[in-house]
Formats: C-alpha cells, sequence, structure tokens
C-alpha cells in the first residue's frame, strides 16, 4: 500500500500547487514533506512513527492524520453496524421463510428479489433509494450526517439500506440453505418426537445451530461492507472515512492514505476476532 | 392392545417416481409387551416406526390405521399429535451423537420434554432430570445436566436419549434400532437397561432392529418384515423354533445360533441369503422375497400370499407347510 500509493502517477505536492508553480517551491515543499527521500527510507520513517502512535498530518488539511481519522470514523462505523442490523433483520426472518417453504412461490419470490438486490450496483440501488425516498417521498434526508445521535442514526438509515441490500442477499441465501440442511437433521426428528411446539423446534434447536455455519459469513463481509461503503459515503454525502479514503487518495495524501489503510486493517481484524467470539458462545464445541 | 396399526401404507414422491417403502403393515402391541420388528436394511422397518409417530416428512404420504388406545393418530391434529408424542409415546433413535442436539445441554433436552408435558416448576423439574439420569445409571447428574452430547462417551449418549425418551413416563417406548451403533459390551448394557426400565415403568416397548440376536434376547413377539410388507408375526419362541415364512427361515439360517439361546443345532452352518434386497419402486404382484426363495413355487412370483391368522401367529408363504 505504502509503495503502491507512491508509484501512482501525480504527487501532492504537484496536486496542491497546481502546475503553474515554479521548481523552487516544488523543491521546497517536497523537501518539506520529506518526499524528497528515497521510498525505502520513507517506509522506515513512518514505521518509526506509526509504532509509536505518530501518523504525522495530513498534506491536504494540514491536521494530524488521527485526529482526522478519529472526525470521520464514528461516520463509517455507524454506518457499517445499521447497515448490518438492517441486514440480519431483513435475511434472518426471510430465510426462515424460504427454507419453510422451500421451492415454493414464497421461496422464488424472496429469492428472486435477493438475487437482483445482489446483482445491481451499490451506487445504483442508492441513487434509486435517494431519489424515490428521499427526493419524491421526502421521508430522509438527502445527504449529510446530522448532529445528534439520533439524526445520524435516520441521515445513514438510507445509506445504510443500501449497503445492507447485497449483505442481506448473501446472508439470506447462506442462511436459508444452512436452515435447509438443519432441518434435515436427525436431531430435529428426534426434537419432534419430543412433542416439543414447532416453534421452539425452529428457534432454539434449528436457527442456533443455522447460525453457527454463517456466523463466520459475516465476519468476513465487514471487509466488504467497509468497501461498500466508500461508494454508499460519496452517494450520500456521508462525512465517514470511506469519503475520505477517496479523497486523499486523489489528492495523494499519503499520511491519510497509509493510516486508514491501516485502521481499516485493525478493523477488519477486530471484526474477525468478534466472530470468532460470538461463534465460541454459540457452539460449545468450539474452543473451552 | 394399546397400539393396533392396520394396512399401514407409506409412499415417497422422489425425484426419480414413487418408492412404496411401508406397503401394508398390520402391527399389534400390547400393554407392557416387547414387539421386536426386524428386518434387513431397507425392508421398511424404521419407516413404519416414523410413519405411526408421524415424523415422516412432507414428501412421504401415509395411509391406513393406527390406533392408540382408541385415538386414530393419523387424522389427530399437530397440536394434540404433540401432546402424545414425548408424552405417551417415548421415542429413542439409533445414532444419540446425531439425535441429540450438538449446541443444547443435555439439562435443556431433558427439560423442554418437562416443560412440554408436565407442569412442574423449574425446581421439579431440574429434581425429576436428576432423577431421570440416575434411573439411566449416569453418576453425577448435577455435573452432567450441563455438559453437550459431545462430552458423552457414545453408551452415556445413548442413556442420556432414553432418560429424554422416558422423561414423561410413556407408555410405549419406539426404540429404533437403540443398540445398532454401540460396540457389543454396551449393546447389552443398553438392552438390559431398557428391559429393566419397562418392567420399572409397565411400559410396552416397541424395538425395530436387524439383529435377530437382540429379538431372541429381548422380545415377548416378534414381527418380521420385508420389503415394507410383514411376512410373519408370533411370539419370539414360536418363530424362531419353526418359521412360517421362507424369508424367516432364511434369516435364521445366515445366524449364528447361540445367539438365539434356543435349543439350535450349534454346529449347523450359516446359509447366506442369496442375491440383494429388493427395489421398492417397482413393486412385484407377487411375494417380493421370491427372487431370492429357495423354495419357491410358481404362483410365488405373480400372487402375493395373504397374511394368514392362526392362533397368535400370522405368516404370508406359500410354503409355510414345506418349510
Amino acid at each position: 500500500m505504502f509503495v503502491l500509493a507512491r508509484l501512482l502517477p501525480g504527487d501532492p505536492v504537484s496536486a496542491m500547487l497546481g502546475d503553474r508553480a515554479t521548481d523552487a517551491t516544488v523543491d521546497r515543499l517536497t523537501a518539506q514533506l520529506g518526499l524528497d527521500q528515497s521510498i525505502p527510507v520513507q517506509l522506515l520513517q513512518f514505521l518509526g512513527g506509526a509504532v509509536q502512535g505518530r501518523f504525522g498530518d495530513s498534506i491536504a488539511y494540514h491536521i494530524p492524520v488521527t485526529q482526522l481519522i478519529a472526525d470521520r470514523l464514528p461516520a463509517t462505523l455507524t454506518l457499517t453496524g445499521l447497515s448490518m442490523v438492517i441486514a440480519l433483520v431483513l435475511a434472518v426472518p426471510l430465510a426462515f421463510v424460504a427454507a419453510l417453504q422451500a421451492d415454493r412461490w414464497p421461496d422464488l419470490i424472496i429469492r428472486g428479489v435477493f438475487q437482483v438486490g445482489l446483482s445491481t450496483p451499490i451506487f445504483y440501488v442508492g441513487l434509486l433509494l435517494l431519489t424515490v425516498f428521499a427526493a419524491w417521498l421526502g421521508l430522509f434526508p438527502v445527504g449529510g450526517y446530522g448532529d445528534t445521535v439520533l439524526e445520524h442514526l435516520w441521515h445513514l438509515f438510507l445509506p445504510a439500506l443500501t449497503l445492507a441490500f447485497s449483505f442481506a442477499a448473501v446472508l439470506m441465501r447462506s442462511l436459508r440453505g444452512a436452515i435447509l440442511s438443519v432441518l434435515n437433521a436427525e436431531f430435529v426428528d428426534f426434537a419432534r418426537a419430543k412433542g416439543i411446539r414447532q416453534r421452539l423446534i425452529l428457534f432454539r434447536h434449528v436457527l442456533r445451530n443455522a447460525l453457527i455455519a454463517t456466523v463466520s459469513l459475516i465476519g468476513l463481509n465487514v471487509g466488504s461492507l467497509l468497501g461498500g461503503a466508500v461508494i454508499t459515503e460519496s452517494v450520500f454525502a456521508v462525512p465517514g472515512v470511506g469519503r475520505l479514503m477517496v479523497d486523499s487518495i486523489f489528492a495523494r495524501d499519503y499520511p491519510v492514505i497509509q493510516a486508514l489503510t491501516l485502521a481499516l486493517a485493525v478493523l477488519v481484524s477486530l471484526a474477525f476476532l468478534l466472530t470468532d467470539i460470538v461463534q465460541m458462545a454459540l457452539d460449545p464445541r468450539v474452543g473451552r | 392392545m394399546s397400539l393396533t396399526v392396520r394396512d399401514l401404507r407409506v409412499v415417497f414422491h422422489t425425484g426419480r417416481g414413487l418408492v412404496w417403502a411401508v406397503d401394508g403393515v398390520d402391527l399389534d402391541v400390547g400393554p407392557g409387551e416387547v414387539v421386536g420388528l426386524v428386518g434387513e436394511s431397507g425392508s421398511g422397518k424404521s419407516v413404519t416406526l416414523r410413519a405411526i409417530a408421524r415424523l415422516l416428512h412432507s414428501h412421504a404420504d401415509t395411509t391406513g390405521q393406527v390406533r392408540w388406545r382408541g385415538q386414530e393418530l393419523l387424522t389427530l391434529s399437530e397440536p394434540a399429535m404433540e401432546q402424545i408424542r414425548g408424552g405417551q409415546i417415548g421415542m429413542v433413535f439409533q445414532e444419540p451423537m446425531a439425535a441429540l442436539n450438538p449446541v443444547l445441554s443435555i439439562g435443556l433436552q431433558i427439560d423442554e420434554v418437562l416443560v412440554a408435558h408436565t407442569d412442574l416448576d423449574a425446581k421439579a423439574r431440574r429434581r425429576r432430570a436428576l432423577e431421570l439420569l440416575d434411573q439411566v445409571g449416569i453418576a453425577a447428574g448435577a455435573a452432567r445436566l450441563g455438559q453437550f452430547a459431545h462430552e458423552f462417551s457414545g453408551g452415556m449418549r445413548q442413556r442420556a436419549m432414553i432418560a429424554i425418551a422416558l422423561a414423561a413416563n410413556p407408555q410405549l417406548l419406539l426404540a429404533d434400532e437403540p443398540t445398532t451403533a454401540l460396540d457389543v459390551t454396551i449393546q447389552d448394557q443398553i438392552l438390559r437397561l431398557l428391559l429393566r426400565l419397562k418392567d420399572e415403568l409397565g411400559m410396552a416397548l416397541l424395538l425395530v432392529t436387524h439383529d435377530l440376536g437382540v429379538v431372541a434376547e429381548t422380545c415377548d413377539r416378534v414381527a418380521v418384515m420385508y420389503a415394507g410388507r410383514i411376512c410373519e408375526t408370533g411370539t419370539v419362541r414360536d418363530v424362531f423354533r419353526k418359521p412360517h415364512h421362507a424369508y424367516t427361515q432364511a434369516l435364521l439360517r445366515a445366524m449364528p445360533s447361540e445367539n438365539t439361546g434356543e435349543d439350535f443345532d450349534e454346529h449347523a452352518r450359516l446359509v447366506p441369503i442369496p442375491g440383494m434386497a429388493p427395489r421398492l419402486d417397482a413393486p412385484s404382484p407377487g411375494c417380493a422375497f421370491t427372487p431370492r426363495c429357495t423354495v419357491t413355487e410358481p404362483r410365488c412370483g405373480v400372487e402375493r400370499p395373504v397374511l394368514l391368522v392362526e392362533g397368535d401367529r400370522t405368516s404370508a408363504c406359500y410354503a409355510r407347510d414345506r418349510l
């Protein structure tokens, strides 16, 4: 990532100063930013700073990178978190209906709708929702982030829904398959032989086992959810790290790109860790 | 009779057409009686058991009569059937590892039966669960209640499943090959346990098995099944001593004799049954055993022998008197 950003044609100095800057100005700014050093030396300098928690200042915004990211991260975390909740709320009941009605019309409709959702690009879904719910119906704001927590949630609902759509599709498909295979398990027949209620069998015996197979998928999808946030944040003008990333790449804002990449990598690893912990809680055969 | 099955038929709708898994089964189980349902794999014995408890999935069509203490089970509403399942009729499966839910504690799996079929409060249910574990020979019950199936040994798992099946004091226990997945010494322990509990609780037992040795050791009466039909029924003593169906005779000759515990010739050689189990997707008009039978006569393949009642025995074989 470090090298890749520097291999991109263009550099932050010309991006800042434009075409008409004198060579002397360019040289002075380049030296000031430490970009006159060789790439390996720059890398060592970056790593040396990173282990001490120093990531330098943003070239474009002139404020510390850590502060910049800390300002923008909550919006993205709320967005991905909210979209995950929406995806689960959509996927779990619909997966149940689809599995119990397998190959009958409710199943076909649910799978059809999600298939369309899965194959529609995120930005298109976003624009569609934006047009219908924000522009025409005026139920939601067109963009921005708001000031209070409630306003945040209200502003982020449409982008989260956009993001949730394809994730819900993946989740629904996987969960439907897992439920179908668990329904055929011997322990479901044994539970029926015990004469306990159908609802109890579904929620206690079936859902729990089906979720174990699906939880790892949720963790793996956090990465792509964050990737999707880049597009959604641009469409809905949400001031999150996704948009910051795009802006920084355009401005060749190396310190921000580097620190943000690191932060996202840590986030994805944390999501994996969380997945493992949830899996341990659901499945007594794991760990202990 | 407490359980009376008449003309029970189960047809499976599969991707490759219909399969007649159970094809007109009659069966009786009296109070406190142990009845063995024997047959080889694919003979329809397990399907019969599951059809009685109405556990078959929607791709199976079940017709006929299953009368349990004067009530017709096949037409009963699902909630009423739930009351009977696990309440009056308990069930034990073949593979405890597959039949116990891997992510729920054994205690919870016992408890949910008690919640469904008794009015006991949480404290009393826990006491009852401990008592059940003790009854089936699981020591240190209090610690075991919080454990999961994978923390139990094979024999202990089967004991736990029996405890679950007996939780609500059923009057009939349907046991589907309860010892097949266990090694021989454990098999014996489990069979003894089942017989002891049957006597203690005064329940009847319908035992599905492919093992004639198990039948000889445990059952009062036996029904022999082949290709979805009953070949013959009778007391274990009568059937083992003088089979009335060519298939039963062939089965007995294929079995080591010391297992029977009867006055069998110890030096007789084992005679395997030639051929393969019949296909159930195209039933023959005659007796299904004809292609593998050594005492067949011309009408066997074209005309199905009817089940003849003779005292407390029934049989469906033209060669009955020549066996």
